[in-house]
């Protein structure tokens, strides 16, 4: 990450920004301030890791038809809480080592005392192919196609990376549905909370005063609230027959009702700080008229704020959706998302019996924890001239 | 002055409790359909029917009738005297019903305080006196996995693990043997023993937040002139970090008790429910769903009730504790 050219004079150190370091003053100096973020952003590893990390699974959620096997709502009797397989490559047979991915082919076998199913490695593999072709679906609900990411190669094979459920479904191909669904709740939440942050936080600092009391009030009213006995009653008033895209949408807004006061705050502080700076004072002089001052002067320059305030909402919105799907007041089959999956795992006699029931945990705290981390390097890297 | 601050702020609790009567008033009247119409529809499962006179006769009696404004004023009022009316799915006053699982609620939420406090003091010290250190690295890396886990996630883990590993099941807060039996100083102690599991389910995440907190404030004031004053007229570095440093990072550490105690409120509803705790999450939930709204309604007030108090606490304490507040 160091640049090669050596970094300007030692006393010249004290001057740069700290998010400089490594560049020479020259670049420094002509830097735009974007330059500057961007390489205050890429000093903090983790959150430079964490950004790919929840670019893999927006990728994920975007192609779920093609990354999962199968058909996640595809039941089978005989697959009941089959265990995950391993996936192998290098293959030995009679004719030398090949590269192919197989797994091993499980048998099921119920004992004749306790009537407890198990599965036992039968020895056959279970040979797979990268996009082969496997159940009929349409991308995006538009394009038909049927090729998957990794198949069996014989259709009526079963291959189950994260096990299946008690209905004999894929685990992987539901857990990469759930990630579409927890994922983009947490963006259009945050969407959501976006117009109501800025909103009312702008109205907030801009205009100060009786409206700046006011709104104050109003947000530590909504911070002050328990959040997910209010979030319960809402949900609970929903009526449970509603089609999934109306819950969906309903339930973000719900979401989102707590996220926007964070941000709220954050865009009045900026504001509060800012209406007394000369270029607002120079625009205002100039006659610009109020709109114009806020949308064209002051937002631009706290922009890099709100996209970090927003990053560190999203894992709050997504956990409050597992919270509320988990309890079967948020989404509720046939939707699917993480919080719904686990809904499965509330029952300690299927858990231990299936213990991968918990993988869809196991995506929340990664999703949430990569969110995190990548928030906390935006909020630094907000303001590469501080300290 | 601090007096006249602590007055005002207690003034300041009359809107606020009258917007959170408003809000759980709503919440519970929003569902389309009331009480009563979950109840005839059971009953029709069961071929009971109701005729038409019979369900005014109901409605009037339990005031379903009258306009949203009138139901609300007369349900502030009552609870205004103690009286959180009826519940129309247990048949007794909600009274009788909320109390014991809101003290229990209280009780919990309290002690998860207290250790979470006792829990992210010291960490939150180390971390920052031995600032990259292994034992720093560990505490940041469990206490961000500790954020990033939700209650309920956590709560079925140890469940498993219990179950598993142990053999026993670890949910609820009282043996069978004292389940319902009264008060006394073996149930006491059989409480005290089953406390630890929601008390780390529960006070996980908000141990990690503070533990970041303390960790940071205290990197703020360890490098300030004072700190190195102190040190040239050789104080032992523990009393000096204790004595000096600690006090001043100390101050967002007790104003937490505002943000604290709602998260945990919230957060112990939903670990109740996992856990199957006796306390307020589960039966609320339940009355939530069954439409039973007084005894839904006392507990959406009540839950609110108590962290806009954690808020007050908070806010005199930090008058109290730091004459730099300003009283405005």
């Amino acid at each position: 990450m160091t640049d090669e050219r050596a970094s300007g004079p030692p006393g010249a150190a004290g001057v740069a920004p700290q998010a400089a370091i490594g560049h020479s003053e020259r670049d420094v100096a002509i830097a735009s301030q974007w330059q500057l973020t961007r390489w205050a952003f890429r000093r903090h590893k983790l959150a430079v890791v964490s950004l790919w990390v929840i670019g893999a699974l927006y990728l994920l959620s975007i192609f779920a038809e093609v990354v999962s096997p199968f058909d996640p709502t595809q039941q089978n009797r005989r697959a009941v809480y089959h265990p995950p397989q391993m996936i192998h490559f290098i293959d030995r047979t009679e004719e030398g080592i090949r590269l192919r991915p197989y797994v091993y082919e499980m048998d099921r076998q119920r004992d004749q005392r306790t009537l407890a199913v198990t599965y036992v490695p039968s020895g056959e593999k279970t040979y797979l192919a990268f996009f082969g072709r496997g159940d009929a679906y349409k991308l995006w609900g538009l394009f038909p196609a049927e090729r998957h990411l990794l198949v069996p190669v014989n259709p009526r094979d079963g291959f189950y990376l994260f096990g299946a459920d008690r209905l004999g479904r894929d685990m992987f191909s539901r857990v990469i549905y759930g990630t579409r669904i927890s994922m983009s709740i947490g963006l259009v939440g945050v969407a959501i909370s976006l117009v109501l942050g800025v909103v009312l936080g702008g109205v907030s600092g801009f205009y100060g005063g009786r409206v700046d009391v006011l709104i104050q009030r109003l947000i530590e009213f909504v911070l002050s609230l328990p959040t997910i006995p209010i979030w319960l009653a809402l949900a609970a008033a929903l009526p449970p027959d509603w089609p999934i895209y109306q819950q969906y949408f309903v339930i973000t807004l719900i979401v989102s009702l707590v996220g926007w006061t964070e941000l709220g705050r954050v865009v009045r502080g900026r504001f509060l700080a800012m209406k007394n700076e000369d270029f607002v004072i120079a625009a205002r002089l100039d006659g610009a008229s109020e709109w114009r001052i806020i949308w064209r002067h002051m937002l631009p320059s706290l922009s890099s704020h709100i996209i970090a305030s927003l990053t560190l909402a999203i894992p709050l919105m997504i956990l409050a959706e597992t919270g509320l799907s988990f309890l079967g007041l948020g989404l509720t089959p046939p939707a699917i998302s993480w919080g719904v999956l686990l809904k499965e795992a509330q029952n300690i006699v299927s858990i231990s019996q299936a213990p991968w029931l918990f993988v869809p945990g196991g995506f929340v705290v990664l999703a949430v924890l990569a969110f995190n981390f990548l928030g906390d390097g935006l909020r630094d890297a907000a303001d590469p001239y501080g300290h | 002055m601090i007096w006249r601050y602590i007055l005002k702020r207690i003034l300041w609790m009359i809107p606020f409790m009258f917007g959170v009567s408003v809000v759980s008033f709503l919440l519970i009247q929003a569902p389309p359909g009331d009480f009563l119409t979950t109840y005839i529809a059971k009953l029709g499962e069961s071929n009971e029917l109701l005729d038409q006179a019979t369900i005014d006769n109901l409605r009037a009696r339990f005031g379903l009738d009258q306009p949203l404004y009138v139901q609300y004023f007369k349900w502030v009022g009552n609870v205004l005297q103690g009286d959180f009316g009826m519940s129309f799915e247990w048949r007794q006053p909600v009274n009788e019903l909320v109390w014991e699982r809101m003290a229990l609620t209280l009780l919990v939420s309290m002690a998860t305080l207290l250790f979470t406090w006792a829990i992210a003091f010291p960490i939150g010290v180390y971390s920052a006196v031995h600032k990259y250190s292994i034992g720093d690295y560990i505490a940041t890396t469990i206490g961000f996995i500790g954020l990033a886990t939700p209650n309920f996630l956590l709560a079925l883990v140890l469940m498993y693990i219990g179950v598993v590993y142990f053999g026993s099941d670890v949910g609820g807060l009282f043996s069978p043997e004292y389940q319902n039996a009264p008060w006394s100083w073996g149930k006491v102690v059989d409480l005290m023993n089953h406390l630890w599991l929601p008390m780390v389910v529960l006070g996980t995440s908000a141990t990690a937040s503070l533990i970041r907190i303390m960790r940071a404030n205290l990197l703020d004031e360890l490098h300030k002139p004072y700190v190195d004053t102190a040190r040239a007229k050789g104080l032992s570095e523990f009393w000096l970090i204790m004595k000096y440093p600690v006090r001043v990072a100390l101050n967002p550490f007790i104003s937490t008790i505002g943000w604290v105690l709602p998260n945990l409120v919230s957060g112990a509803v939903i670990t109740a429910i996992v856990l199957s705790l006796p306390l307020a999450g589960p039966l609320m939930l339940q009355a939530l769903l069954s439409q039973d709204m007084y005894l839904a309604g006392a507990f959406v007030l009540l839950l609110s009730l108590l962290t806009v108090i954690g808020m007050l606490i908070s806010d005199i304490l930090l008058v109290l504790l730091d004459p730099r507040v300003r009283y405005d």
